[in-house]
């Protein structure tokens, strides 16, 4: 593994559905072992650009290499390099835990030394030690998924998609899928992975937020929070929220609040603001406040200032 | 070649698993034909027959016994006058009376061309036709037997109308066309939900992301699919032959060949279908109409391509079953070589080619 080469490199990759943008210009490299999330709300155009960087949908303009493999002149080699594990975990049902393996060890090509082995090991990793004669079907959420990882690295790729590898899991069977990432990870192999669990973006090497489309944020998290510098976020809890927020805004010097939970954020237009300034109109209008507090920027404040600033709302 | 065995075990045991599936698949068609066969055959045997025998001699008695024992004709009564004929026919008690006249035993006797009538209600054209057949050919048979030779064996006042079957073996006939039927049902739905249901679940879009060509994924899927058809096209043929009386004049290898080369087309079709269906209520939507209503209806099947309108017989032109029937019955009814069947053979290879180039040109471009 070398870190300082790049597994992914995406340039100006675009798609179009019809006159449909889903993906605009999208450019961005992933190091080796990398492990790389990418956020967006529901219909950012993550599927599609994964589906383009798999040899799987061909890109309307824009390129990229995996792998140092063009996807659009050579999709079947990018095939054999990576792994992917759709956002359904798509098994096959019907077929018992075993026989998902065989089959995909089957299209992947492997011989049947090779794939004793890493069925051994997909057996050991997931945890499914003693159930590899029960359906697919009939497995709970959490081996559902690492079965469909484990089935996704049979071939023992460089380089994985992972796409809402997380989606309706129990958060205990979530912390044990990040840890197999992160062993995966350490073993050299590079992870793209999206979600929309921004809890789960903190566990990336790097992030890159994606809405409409266009790719609004990329670096660490700690990077992309960088947004914020010069602007204090006041977290504020009081016992009418919607009322504080809307008196909030009409304050000089408020850029913006939102609700989180039933705490507000109240994001500054610069350091001159002082606390006192925001309470005092709150408490006159007789809204009792809880507490008034500065909080570093979590993905979520970047994230909502992103859509902000491409005029936008989430979805 | 490893990789679509993995596709062809992977299928299996889908189905197997589905044993519900598979039990449809492989046992409805043979239902079916029980089914219709039945239908079919009730229809035109045990036809309620009055008899009015104004002669009573030992030939008109003969003629009579040759009515019953054809089994075509069950006799429900004996009557004396042309009034109690009209009430029987009337009140649908009887289908068809036989009458024969004063001087029928004396004319055979003198070779004289005798007469006899029958009448027939004639509610249902189709019925009455038949059954002018059945008695046309009865009362010839009875004739030859009653004179022991030619020329002029009794000939009946009506005229005889065209009847297809000179064997008097309707479901025989239709017999054919039911293979048709049914294997369209089970190959082009089967293939095509197959797929389809792998698109609705997702499985289909990780299998794409795997190194696997078209081709090899195409045959692993297939091939399933048309072993079963096979069996299934097995077990209704020995069900007809069983049941029906179904005879095999030609040749097994012929029939084979026929049958795989219909599967195949049948098997094309679901798979082009499935590449343009997304929900497996569109696809069998799509079965229904390019595969069910044309076999049923365009491929000489039910009515004769001969008597169809212009315009409908240019479409049979494409349809599979048209030249498969022509193929089957010649085998199975007639006992025709294959190579009097070579256009036949031709046709229904250019339409399974054709659907399965089409098909998996489509699942290729779908992969981009
Ligand atoms: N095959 C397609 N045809 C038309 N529109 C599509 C197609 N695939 C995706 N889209 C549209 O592109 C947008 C992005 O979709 P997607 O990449 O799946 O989003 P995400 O994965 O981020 O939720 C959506 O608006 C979706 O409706
Ligand atoms: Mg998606």
């Amino acid at each position: 593994m070398d870190k300082n080469r790049n597994a992914i490199e995406v340039r100006r990759l675009t798609r179009r559905f019809g006159g449909f943008v889903a993906v605009s210009d999208v450019s961005f490299d992933v190091r080796e072992g990398e492990i790389f999330g990418f956020l967006g709300s529901n219909g950012a155009g993550k599927s599609t650009t994964i589906r383009m960087l798999c040899g799987l949908l061909a890109p309307t303009s824009g390129h990229a290499t995996v792998g140092g493999v063009d996807v659009t002149r050579d999709p079947e080699g990018v095939k054999r390099r990576i792994g992917y594990m759709s956002q359904r975990f798509s098994l096959y049902e019907l077929l018992t835990v075993d026989q998902n393996i065989r089959f995909f060890g089957g299209i992947y090509g492997l011989d049947d030394a090779r794939l004793a082995e890493r069925r051994r090991f997909v057996i050991d990793m997931a945890g499914l030690a003693g159930r590899e004669q029960t359906l697919a079907r009939d497995l709970a959420g959490g081996w559902r998924q690492r079965l469909a990882l484990g089935c996704a690295i049979l071939h023992e790729p460089r380089i994985l998609f992972l796409d809402e590898p997380t989606g309706g899991v129990d958060p205990l069977s979530r912390r044990h899928f990040w840890r197999l990432i992160d062993t995966l990870s350490q073993s050299g192999v590079t992870v793209l992975v999206t979600t929309h669990y921004l809890d789960e973006a903190e566990r990336c090497h790097r992030v890159a937020l994606i809405h409409a489309g266009k790719l609004a944020a990329i670096g660490t998290t700690t990077e992309v929070k960088q947004i914020f510098s010069g602007r204090p976020i006041l977290e504020i809890r009081t016992d009418r929220p919607v009322d504080a927020m809307r008196i909030l805004d009409a304050t000089s010097g408020v850029e913006k609040t939102s609700l989180f939970g039933t705490a507000l954020h109240v994001v500054l237009r610069g350091r001159d603001v002082t606390p006192e300034r925001l309470v005092s109109p709150l408490r006159a209008q007789g809204i009792a406040v809880e507490s008034v507090a500065e909080v570093a920027p979590s993905l979520e404040d970047v994230f909502l200032e992103v859509i902000d600033r491409a005029g936008g709302t989430a979805a | 070649m490893r990789k679509a065995l993995a596709v062809y075990r992977k299928e299996w045991r889908q189905i197997l698993r589905d044993r519900r599936t598979l039990l449809i698949l492989v046992f409805v068609p043979a239902f079916f034909l029980l089914l219709y066969g039945y239908a079919l055959n009730w229809d035109i045997r045990h036809i309620a027959l009055a008899v009015e025998d104004r002669d009573n001699s030992p030939e008109s008695r003969a003629l009579v016994s040759a009515f019953v024992n054809s089994s075509y004709f069950d006799q429900v009564a004996l009557i004396h006058s042309p009034a109690e004929a009209e009430r029987l026919l009337d009140a649908n008690e009887a289908r068809a009376v036989l009458v024969i006249p004063e001087r029928f035993g004396r004319d055979v006797t003198n070779g004289v061309s005798p007469q006899v009538q029958v009448l027939i209600n004639g509610d249902n054209a189709n019925t009455a036709t038949t059954v002018i057949g059945y008695a046309t050919s009865i009362v010839r048979g009875a004739g030859v037997s009653l004179r022991g030779a030619p020329p002029a064996g009794p000939r009946l006042s009506a005229e005889p109308r065209i009847w297809y079957n000179p064997e008097l073996r309707s479901t025989l006939f239709l017999v054919p066309g039911l293979i048709a039927y049914i294997l369209m049902i089970t190959a082009v739905i089967s293939t095509a939900l197959s797929i389809v249901k792998e698109k609705e679940v997702g499985t289909i879009e990780q299998v794409r992301m795997a190194p696997i060509g078209t081709f090899p994924f195409v045959v692993g899927k297939s091939i399933p699919y048309f072993l079963i058809s096979l069996t299934s096209a097995a077990l209704i043929i020995l069900a007809a032959m069983a049941l029906f009386g179904l005879p095999m004049r030609g040749n097994w290898l012929s029939l084979l060949l026929a049958l795989s080369l219909f599967i195949a087309g049948a098997l094309g079709t679901g798979l082009l279908i499935s590449t343009a269906a997304d929900t497996q209520q569109v696809a069998f939507q799509a079965a229904m109409l390019t595969s069910f209503l044309p076999t049923l209806m365009l491929s000489g099947f039910i009515f004769p391509i001969s008597s169809m309108p212009r315009a409908l017989q240019l479409i049979t032109y494409v349809v599979p079953a048209r030249y498969f029937l022509v193929a089957l019955r010649g085998i199975v009814l007639k006992g025709t070589p294959l190579w009097l069947l070579a256009p036949q053979m031709m046709a229904l290879t250019i339409y399974a080619l054709a659907m399965l180039a089409l098909a998996s040109v489509r699942l290729a471009r779908e992969a981009r």
